[in-house]
């Protein structure tokens, strides 16, 4: 069982990121349109635009029947990882080496068509997904009952609930048997009782079949009860590889964000550190704490705090100014400084925290991005909708229902 | 689930994934996936006239308003000779293959684009995506056959012999809108300027080929002609459906078949040279 089905070698992935160019009149935009389309066509660079690497060297093998669960934040490379492994996109640098047969699902109902009844459906994403059609008709009970959609098989799919949905998309990838399966967070969709039936299905397909499984999830209960392995990716490396346990106490405890800073001019006001309480987080609570030092006495030392979701959007900020004189803390030149929340109204997501020191009057310091963090909220729904449409806010809603008054009045 | 077969796994072929490296196995997976190319052309066939109350008769409709008013400019105004054929058999003719090429044309070249949400989250072999669209487009060409069954009868013209060479025809007419297709697929899939260029080019080319006259109509210009890949076509298919009432043209046949294979291996190389990083640019 030691003989390695994945073998990564030296992979990196580069991407061209695209900056809108400036320009101030329509002479500037149609020259430097005229000019882009030339270097495009002629493959040119584009000074507008910035290489980024998704993936930087990274180097691991994963043996046969081992069931990996990848972890880092958003944007560490988890997703460029399963793309190349699944061949839907090419990478820049390295070699992969596969033996047997690959199976992935980046996407719960990949090719979905919402006109098609729920039987053609199985058999179009069976097909998609790399299945052929008597292999789908040897399943399709098994598919169907999995999914409990038994009576609304020949409804077009665009009639179906989002739940009913979910479940006959899952149920279709459920019953995939390659050698190799790539999954990502795809787990987390569906209501309670269907996301637990998925896990044990995930659970059987990991323990009882010999397969070799790389499994991408945020939630971490599922990767403990999955997953023996761990791969931790940040900023496109491989931190660490080990027993998933390690890898997510590594993980999680890197994330109990702090920072030291250095001074830029020592003779000013300047921030030391900052630390964000990772136990107050897991319990729903911001607590955010910055050690400070001065070469004089500050009056009354003020800490400024603000918040941006991953957009880099402003969503909070405050200062001990804006609290009037109910913030009164004796001068001091050295010293720290928390500011809390007692309920952050977040949904699930990675923010950031920028920092600012003071005094009453004027700032001295500020450090941009100083931490960043990933907030699992309590109250995560997973019919939550994208964060870009709904915004990052949770706020506390109240709802209520009325009926109408009975006909005739 | 069942665990897989052991054996089966060890003896499973090792796939190298390498920047720039041409995939071994490129054909062998084609062929696999050839089932997902019946699907995806089944799903378009099926999801295209629902909704609609005229249902599949729109792909009817089409050809016979432009046979009644191709025979009516090009016969009645024009006073095109078409010897003892009815004009609108030597109409129809031209137009079942040309709408084959525009339909598949059209649709090919738009169905990388149409087909995002499976490039960018699954893998398949990427030529499987044209492919389906040029299927779709030939069920289409079989319904239309029917309309021109019926014309036959009611003309009572019915054709002889040379109408066993059809397919032949049928096939050089795909492949040529398959090595346009290709180039302005994976063309759209950088630039969408493509999309705009493709109904432009479908409509310059109804009157660049001979849909609504006969080419022996323009014999002084024929070999120039002749370049355009669907003029051998439709001169085709009129030798096999009209009884040799217009007479094969082989240097025009040759010249077609030249620059269609010309069109197609060029195609293919373009396509296979940028399908890799569809997933990144689409």
């Amino acid at each position: 069982m030691s003989e390695p089905v994945i073998t990564v070698r030296g992979l990196g992935k580069r991407y061209v990121l695209k900056h809108a160019p400036r320009s101030d009149t329509l002479r500037d935009t149609l020259t430097a349109g005229a000019r882009g389309l030339f270097r495009r066509f002629t493959g040119q660079a584009d000074p507008s635009s910035e290489e980024f690497w998704a993936l930087r060297e990274v180097d691991f093998a994963i043996n046969r029947g081992e069931v990996v669960g990848i972890i880092g934040r958003n944007g560490a490379g988890k997703s460029t990882l399963l793309k190349i492994l699944s061949r839907i996109t090419e990478p820049t640098t390295g070699r992969i080496t596969l033996r047997g047969r690959v199976a992935s699902l980046l996407e719960v109902g990949t090719g979905f068509h919402p006109e098609l009844s729920g039987r053609e459906n199985i058999y179009l994403n069976g097909a998609i997904l790399g299945m052929s059609r008597a292999e789908i008709r040897r399943k399709f009970d098994e598919i169907v009952a999995f999914a409990e959609v038994e009576r609304f098989l020949d409804t077009p799919v665009k009639h179906y609930s989002s739940g009913m949905y979910v479940r006959l998309a899952f149920a279709v990838a459920a019953h995939l048997e390659p050698e190799i399966l790539i999954v990502d967070e795809v787990l987390a969709v569906g209501d309670a009782a269907f996301q637990k039936k998925c896990l044990g299905k995930m659970n059987e397909v990991a323990r009882n079949s010999g397969r070799t499984v790389l499994f991408v999830s945020h939630n971490t209960a599922a990767l403990q009860s999955i997953c023996r392995t761990g791969l931790w990716l940040q900023q496109g490396r491989v931190v660490q590889r080990g027993p998933i346990n390690e890898c997510l106490a590594a993980y999680l405890g890197a994330g109990v964000e702090a920072a030291v800073f250095t001074p830029g001019d020592p003779a000013r006001p300047h921030l030391t550190s900052a630390t964000l309480d990772r136990a107050a987080l897991a319990a729903g609570r911001l607590r955010v704490s910055a050690g400070f030092h001065s070469p004089f006495p500050l009056g009354r030392p003020v800490l400024g705090i603000i918040l941006y979701n991953r957009f880099g959007l402003p969503i909070s900020g405050s200062n001990g100014r804006m609290q009037g004189t109910s913030w009164a803390p004796p001068a001091a030149s050295a010293g720290t400084i928390t500011a809390e929340l007692a309920h952050l109204p977040l949904h699930s997501d990675t923010y950031r925290v920028s920092l600012f020191l003071g005094d009453a009057v004027q700032d001295y310091d500020e450090k941009r991005d100083a931490l960043e963090f990933d907030f699992v909220s309590p109250h995560f729904h997973p019919e939550t909708p994208r964060l870009d449409v709904i915004g990052s806010a949770d706020f506390p809603w109240q709802w209520s229902f009325t009926p109408s008054s009975p006909a005739g009045n | 689930m069942t665990p897989p077969d052991a054996s089966a796994a060890l003896s499973a072929p090792e796939l190298v994934i390498e920047a720039g490296r041409a995939e071994a196995h490129y054909w062998r997976d084609l062929w696999r996936y050839r089932e997902l190319l019946g699907f995806l052309a089944w799903r378009d066939l099926q999801v295209r006239y629902r909704q609609t109350v005229l249902g599949a008769a729109w792909a009817l409709l089409q050809p016979a308003i432009t046979l009644v008013v191709f025979t009516f400019v090009f016969g009645k105004l024009a006073h095109m000779p078409s010897g003892e054929v009815p004009y609108p058999l030597l109409v129809m003719a031209g137009l079942l293959p040309w709408q084959l090429f525009a339909n598949a044309l059209s649709s090919a070249s738009g169905s990388l684009v149409s087909n995002t949400h499976l490039i960018s989250k699954v893998y398949f072999p990427r030529l499987v995506v044209p492919l389906s669209a040029l299927a779709v487009a030939l069920v289409d060409f079989l319904i239309v056959g029917l309309l021109y069954v019926a014309l036959c009868a009611w003309w009572s013209f019915w054709p002889d012999w040379r109408a066993l060479l059809l397919p032949l025809f049928t096939l050089l007419g795909l492949l040529a809108a398959l090595g346009a297709g290709l180039w302005l697929t994976a063309l759209t899939v950088r630039f969408r300027d493509f999309r705009f260029i493709v109904p432009f080019l479908l409509q310059l080319g109804v009157f660049l080929s001979p849909v609504g006259f006969s080419t022996t109509t323009v014999p002084n210009w024929r070999v120039l002609f002749s370049l355009n890949p669907m003029v051998a076509v439709i001169d085709g298919f009129r030798w096999c459906l009209l009884r040799g009432h217009q007479p094969f043209y082989l240097p025009g046949f040759l010249i077609g078949l030249g620059v269609t294979a010309l069109l197609l291996a060029s195609g293919l190389w373009y396509f296979r040279r940028t399908e890799r990083s569809f997933a990144d640019e689409i």
